[in-house]
């Protein structure tokens, strides 16, 4: 299976992922060359086999709706890059 | 004082021998002057002092465990607040985490004293350590090439003494793999065994925390302080946890081996064959019983776990956005801009590949043809392993189809790379436990010998490689220039 650079560029921007223009052949190429290896999970009938997420088939644990982390707001946001009066600052969205 | 065990060193401590201090600041020497492997990518130098003046307060008013005082490093995916943790990535080059993983608080909670964070694969992506934003690792054995990965600077730092013992992490063979090319003993727990909270995710059905170490008893040691329920961790199992080191003396007599036939295939170095053949040898002399079993889907484990990991790995990783922590780029235009820019200055190529390969296989379209069809094949995967372990106790086969490989050879050819982890990743498909011990030599770089046992049964694998351990020497050969 080939990839074209057109798709590469679409998954990368699916994933919000910037990767340089003289870069996107080679990523072409790569993942052609991964997917072509994952072609021979085709080989294989698992038409009755249910898929497995997990490895011990677990089911969720709930436990009870109660608060147990106190306020941290300024400890996380003492590593954030930009910050503001309390909020998280990112380039404007709304004109 | 660095050839000791944790045992002896533990005795040391307490018969006042030396201090928690003079045996830090004797690690801390030897780090620095070591530095070339490249195998920390912090040294906590004040910290770790500052810890071990606390641990010998302890020691001497009787309120200590076994790892009380005793140095060990940490693979610098494990969060620790006040010392940053990178993931070995640009992307964390500057983060300080605001809490302790679950693994960190019990290890500060026995009284070890943390040397530093040690150099990975960047976000755990890689099976030779090269993709770290901090440089390659260099294996002591042969320092041209590379001790493994992801966990290689744990694999290098333990071989070369730099350390008693210290943390990897494995999601595809990434504690065993570098435990084999480095020559030491590691251990990856069932999943679920050892709290995931505050490991860095990479592929969260896969991603297991273990002990590396120089022997099967160290071993024992660490995993009695990483293992556990954690609630913190929603997958953590909550299941009794045995005694490890006391179990270790258990006779191997009437024990069942398999030797699954699909580990011995064409692809594997003859010169390694040789080695897991004598240490299996070794094992019928001490009375156990071998038997051939099959594990018919062994050949889709290497497609089945790059479609998962990589599906997971996007997942994970679309947290780093540049916003709330970790790198941003400079002046960006708009959010999306924002978004692309970060992740893309501050990923590395490995880390980009499999972000794309599993945004592929998880979009519209090829969900069923990759993910779902994955996710079939990791049960048939699975169901082999439970079939061949109703037959046997234990499997054993190579760890690695070869020796440590040269520093930048593979690195061109991805493909290659993620065939190193041939033997490996069906186990982490599966979420049993495996080890990796020293098992002997082949063109003069370490073989590791591979022992994977039934779910919850790290007890029974320690024993085996224990008992191993008591008639061979391979565990206590130490690089030139390390002694």
């Amino acid at each position: 299976m080939t990839l074209s650079t057109d798709i590469v560029e679409q998954i990368a921007y699916l994933a919000r992922l910037g990767i340089d223009k003289n870069d996107t052949k080679t990523y072409a190429t790569d993942l052609s060359n991964m997917l072509d290896l994952m072609t021979q999970m085709g080989e294989t009938n698992t038409d009755s086999v249910q898929p497995m997420a997990h490895p011990m088939d677990q089911t969720q644990r709930l436990r009870e709706d109660i608060a147990t982390e106190s306020d941290q707001r300024q400890v996380f946001q003492s590593i954030a890059p930009q910050i503001e009066n309390g909020l998280y600052l990112v380039p404007k969205v709304i004109d | 004082m660095h050839n000791k065990t944790i045992s002896d060193l533990a005795k040391g401590l307490r018969s006042k021998e030396f201090s928690s201090v003079e045996l830090t600041q004797a690690y801390l020497n030897r780090i620095k002057q070591h530095d070339e492997l490249n195998c920390f990518i912090t040294v906590a130098e004040e910290h770790a002092l500052k810890n071990a003046e606390h641990a010998d307060k302890l020691l001497s008013n009787g309120s200590s465990t076994v790892l009380t005082g005793i140095p060990i490093a940490q693979k610098d995916i494990f969060c620790t607040q006040q010392i940053k943790t990178t993931c070995g990535s640009k992307m964390l080059d500057n983060f300080i985490a605001p809490y302790n993983a679950t693994v960190i608080e019990k290890f500060n909670h026995s009284g070890a004293v943390m040397l530093g964070k040690l150099n990975m694969d960047e976000f755990a992506m890689g099976s030779s350590n090269e993709t770290s934003f901090y440089g390659a690792v260099q294996n002591p054995w042969q320092t041209d090439s590379v001790p493994g990965g992801s966990s290689g600077g744990s694999a290098a730092a333990v071989a070369a003494r730099l350390t008693p013992a210290a943390t990897g992490t494995d999601t595809g063979g990434s504690i065993r793999q570098p435990a084999s090319l480095c020559g030491i003993t590691g251990l990856k727990p069932t999943y679920g065994r050892v709290s995931r909270f505050g490991m860095i995710a990479f592929a969260s059905s896969l991603d297991q925390g273990g002990p590396m170490a120089r022997s099967a008893e160290d071993a024992a040691i660490l995993m009695q302080t990483m293992a556990g329920f954690d609630e913190k961790d929603s997958t953590s199992v909550d299941k009794e946890i045995p005694d490890y080191s006391s179990g270790l003396n258990k006779s191997l007599d009437g024990l069942k081996i398999g030797l699954p036939k699909e580990f011995f295939n064409e692809g594997l170095n003859n010169d390694i064959a040789v080695v897991i053949e004598a240490a299996v040898n070794e094992y019928k002399k001490m009375g156990a019983e071998i038997k051939e079993v099959s594990l018919p889907n062994m050949n889709l484990a290497i497609p089945t776990y790059y479609v998962i990991a990589s599906a997971e790995c996007s997942a994970n990783l679309s947290r780093y956005d540049g916003v709330r922590f970790g790198y941003r780029c400079d002046d960006p235009a708009d959010l999306n801009d924002l978004y692309i820019r970060s992740r893309g200055e501050a990923f590395g190529a490995e880390v980009k590949r499999r972000i794309l390969m599993g945004t592929y296989a998880l979009s519209a379209g090829y969900y069923d043809a990759y993910y779902i069809k994955a996710q079939k094949v990791r049960r048939l995967i699975s169901e082999d392993f439970n079939k061949a372990l109703s037959e046997v106790d234990v499997l054993m086969g190579p760890v690695s189809p070869s020796t440590a490989f040269k520093t930048g050879e593979k690195t061109n050819d991805p493909i290659q790379m993620y065939l190193a982890d041939i033997y490996t990743t069906a186990i982490n498909l599966a979420g049993l436990p495996a080890m990796s011990i020293p098992a002997g030599f082949a063109d003069n770089k370490p073989v590791g010998l591979q022992i994977i046992g039934n779910y919850f049964t790290e007890d029974k694998l320690l024993n085996i490689a224990h008992q191993y351990q008591q008639v061979t020497g391979w565990h206590q050969q130490t690089p030139k220039g390390f002694e």
